[in-house]
C-alpha cells in the first residue's frame, strides 16, 4: 500500500517535471506555426513566419554553422595533440594544465568575454572580425574536446601499445597517426559533437563579443525576442530547435558510447 | 624527433592558446578591477554599497531556491527512472535531458511563453497573471536548466546504489519515509552535494536567462552587463566578474572532487 503510494508520488513528480519542460517548448513550436498566436490555433497554421525568419536571419544561421565548423577544426587541431600529451605525461603539471584550461567550464561566459574584450578590444581589426567570436567559442568548447579524448586515452594502455609500435620502428608521428588517433576515435566523435552543439547554442560569450554585422543564431534569437512579434520569435526558436535537437541526441549517443569504452 | 620532444610539441598549441586567450585576459581582467577611482577597495564596495549587496543577496537567494527545488524534483524523478522499467521511460528521460543544450536566452523565452503577457497562464486564468519578469520567473527559468543537469548526476549515482539495502531496511520495518531519509539520501549524498553545487554555480552565473527575464529585477550577471555597457564602470564590472568567477569555480571544484564529472555550461 505504502509502496504504491510512494510510487504514485514519484511518478507524479516525474510527469510534472516533464510537463514543465515540455509545455513551453510545444507552445513555442505552435506559436511559430499559427497565423495569430493571440487568437489561437483556430486562426490557422502557416509557414509564413518561418519564411520571414529565413529572410531576416539566414545570415546569422549560416554564421553560426560556419563558426561551429571552424570551432570544431580549431579544437581538434589544439585538443587532439594536447589530450595525447596530457595522457602520455600524467603528473601534477598535466593535472594543473588540464584544470586551468577547464576554467571556462566554471567561470561564467560573461566574465571571460569581459576579459577578452579588455585585452583585445583595442585591436580593431581582430575585434571586428568573426575570428574574435571564434576565439571565444574555442575557449569555451576546448575543455570538452580535451577531456572527452583524454578520458578514452586514459582508459587504455597507451604506453604498451606505443612501445610495441616503437620496437617495430614506428616514429612518434606514425604512432600518433596509426595508434593514438584510431583508438581515440570514440572520444573524438563525442567531443566533436559536443563542440558543435555548444558552439551553435553559445550566447553568454557571444553576446558580448559580437558586432552589429556579425550576429550568430542565439544572438539573433535574443534580438528577435526583444524586437519582433511573438510569432517570428517563436518561428526562429523552432528553426533553432530543428538544428540543435538532432545534434544534441547524436551528442548524447556518442558520449554514452565513449563512456562505455572507458569503463 | 625524440619521444619527449614530440609530446612537448603536442602540448604547445594548447599552451599558446590558453596563454593568449585565457591566462593573459584573466590577468588583464583582474588588473582592470583595480584601475577605477576606488582602487583595490572596490572589492569592499561590493558588500558596502546597497545596490551591489542587495543584488548579491537576491542572486544567492534565487540560486539557492533553484538548487533545492532542482534537487528535490530531479532526485525523485531520477530514483523513479532508475528503479522502474516501463514503456515510455526512454521518452521521459529524453524530455528531461534535452534542455541541457538550450541556451539561456531560449529558456528565458520559454518562460515568457508560460508567464508573460501573452503567456499560457495569463490566457488560462481569469485575472492578469504575469510572473515571467519577476523573481518567480527567474526561478522557473533557472529551474528549467537545472533539472537536466542535476538529474544526470543523480541518476549516475542512483544506478550504483544497491537496492538490497532498501529491501533490508523495509523488511526490518522501516517506513518509506525512513528508507528515504536513512538509506537513499545518505547513499546519494556525494552526488547530491556535487549536483547541488553545479546547479548553484550555473544559476549564479546565468546570463542568457537573466538577459531575457530580468527587466525589473537585478541579478549579478545583469549588473556586470549594465555596469560594463551602460555605465562604463569597467572596474566594477571586472571586480564583480572576478568575485562571481571565483565563487562558481570553487563550487565546481567541490562538485568535481565529489563526483567524477561536471555537467556545466552556461544558462
Amino acid at each position: 500500500m505504502f509502496k504504491t503510494k510512494t510510487k504514485m508520488l514519484q511518478l507524479f513528480v516525474t510527469l510534472g517535471a516533464c510537463t514543465f519542460l515540455l509545455v513551453p517548448t510545444i507552445l513555442s513550436v505552435m506559436a511559430g506555426l499559427t497565423v495569430n498566436y493571440f487568437k489561437g490555433i483556430s486562426s490557422g497554421l502557416t509557414l509564413k513566419w518561418v519564411y520571414q525568419v529565413w529572410e531576416l536571419y539566414a545570415d546569422s544561421i549560416f554564421l553560426s554553422m560556419w563558426l561551429a565548423i571552424a570551432c570544431l577544426f580549431c579544437t581538434l587541431i589544439i585538443g587532439l595533440p594536447a589530450a595525447y600529451g596530457l595522457a602520455r605525461h600524467p603528473g601534477w603539471l598535466s593535472r594543473l594544465l588540464e584544470e586551468f584550461i577547464s576554467l571556462p567550464l566554471a567561470v561564467p561566459g560573461l566574465a571571460l568575454a569581459l576579459a577578452l574584450l579588455q585585452l583585445y578590444g583595442s585591436l580593431k581589426g581582430f575585434r571586428a572580425s568573426w575570428t574574435f567570436i571564434l576565439a571565444g567559442h574555442v575557449l569555451y568548447t576546448l575543455p570538452f574536446m580535451v577531456r572527452s579524448i583524454l578520458a578514452v586515452l586514459a582508459s587504455m594502455d597507451l604506453k604498451t601499445l606505443e612501445e610495441g609500435a616503437a620496437s617495430l620502428g614506428a616514429s612518434p608521428w606514425q604512432r600518433f597517426r596509426d595508434i593514438v588517433v584510431p583508438n581515440a576515435m570514440p572520444g573524438i566523435l563525442a567531443g566533436a559533437l559536443t563542440v558543435v552543439t555548444l558552439s551553435i547554442g553559445e550566447f553568454n560569450l557571444t553576446w558580448m563579443l559580437h558586432t552589429p554585422y556579425l550576429k550568430t543564431l542565439p544572438v539573433g534569437l535574443a534580438d528577435s525576442y526583444a524586437s519582433m512579434r511573438l510569432e517570428i520569435a517563436s518561428a526562429y526558436t523552432l528553426v533553432f530547435f530543428i538544428l540543435i535537437v538532432p545534434l544534441l541526441m547524436a551528442m548524447q549517443w556518442a558520449s554514452a558510447r565513449a563512456q562505455r569504452i572507458t569503463q | 624527433m625524440s619521444n619527449r620532444t614530440f609530446v612537448m610539441a603536442c602540448l604547445t598549441p594548447l599552451f599558446i592558446f590558453s596563454l593568449a586567450f585565457l591566462a593573459l585576459p584573466l590577468i588583464r581582467l583582474f588588473l582592470a578591477s583595480g584601475e577605477g577611482d576606488a582602487g583595490w577597495t572596490i572589492y569592499f564596495d561590493i558588500v558596502r554599497k546597497p545596490r551591489y549587496l542587495n543584488t548579491l543577496v537576491l542572486t544567492v537567494l534565487v540560486s539557492l531556491a533553484t538548487t533545492f527545488a532542482a534537487l528535490a524534483v530531479s532526485t525523485t524523478a531520477g530514483m523513479f527512472l532508475v528503479r522502474n522499467r516501463f514503456k515510455g521511460r526512454g521518452s521521459l528521460l529524453a524530455v528531461l535531458t534535452l534542455p541541457l543544450a538550450f541556451p539561456g536566452v531560449v529558456i528565458g523565452f520559454l518562460i515568457i511563453l508560460l508567464g508573460g503577457r501573452q503567456g499560457l497562464v495569463n490566457q488560462l486564468t481569469p485575472g492578469h497573471v504575469v510572473f515571467a519578469y519577476s523573481a518567480l520567473g527567474l526561478f522557473l527559468g533557472y529551474l528549467y536548466f537545472s533539472i537536466p543537469r542535476v538529474l544526470l548526476t543523480v541518476m549516475a549515482a542512483a544506478e550504483k546504489l544497491d537496492p538490497a539495502l532498501e529491501e533490508a531496511a523495509r523488511t526490518m520495518g522501516a517506513t518509506p519515509y525512513r528508507v528515504v531519509m536513512d538509506v537513499i539520501i545518505p547513499g546519494l549524498m556525494p552526488s547530491l552535494i556535487a549536483s547541488g553545487a553545479i546547479a548553484f554555480a550555473t544559476a549564479m552565473g546565468a546570463f542568457g536567462t537573466a538577459f531575457t527575464l530580468a527587466t525589473n529585477i537585478d541579478v549579478i550577471p545583469m549588473v556586470i552587463y549594465t555596469e560594463f555597457t551602460l555605465s562604463a564602470n569597467i572596474a566594477m564590472a571586472s571586480a564583480l566578474s572576478i568575485v562571481l568567477g571565483i565563487i562558481t569555480w570553487i563550487l565546481l571544484l567541490i562538485a568535481r572532487s565529489l563526483s567524477g564529472s561536471t555537467v556545466a555550461g552556461g544558462g
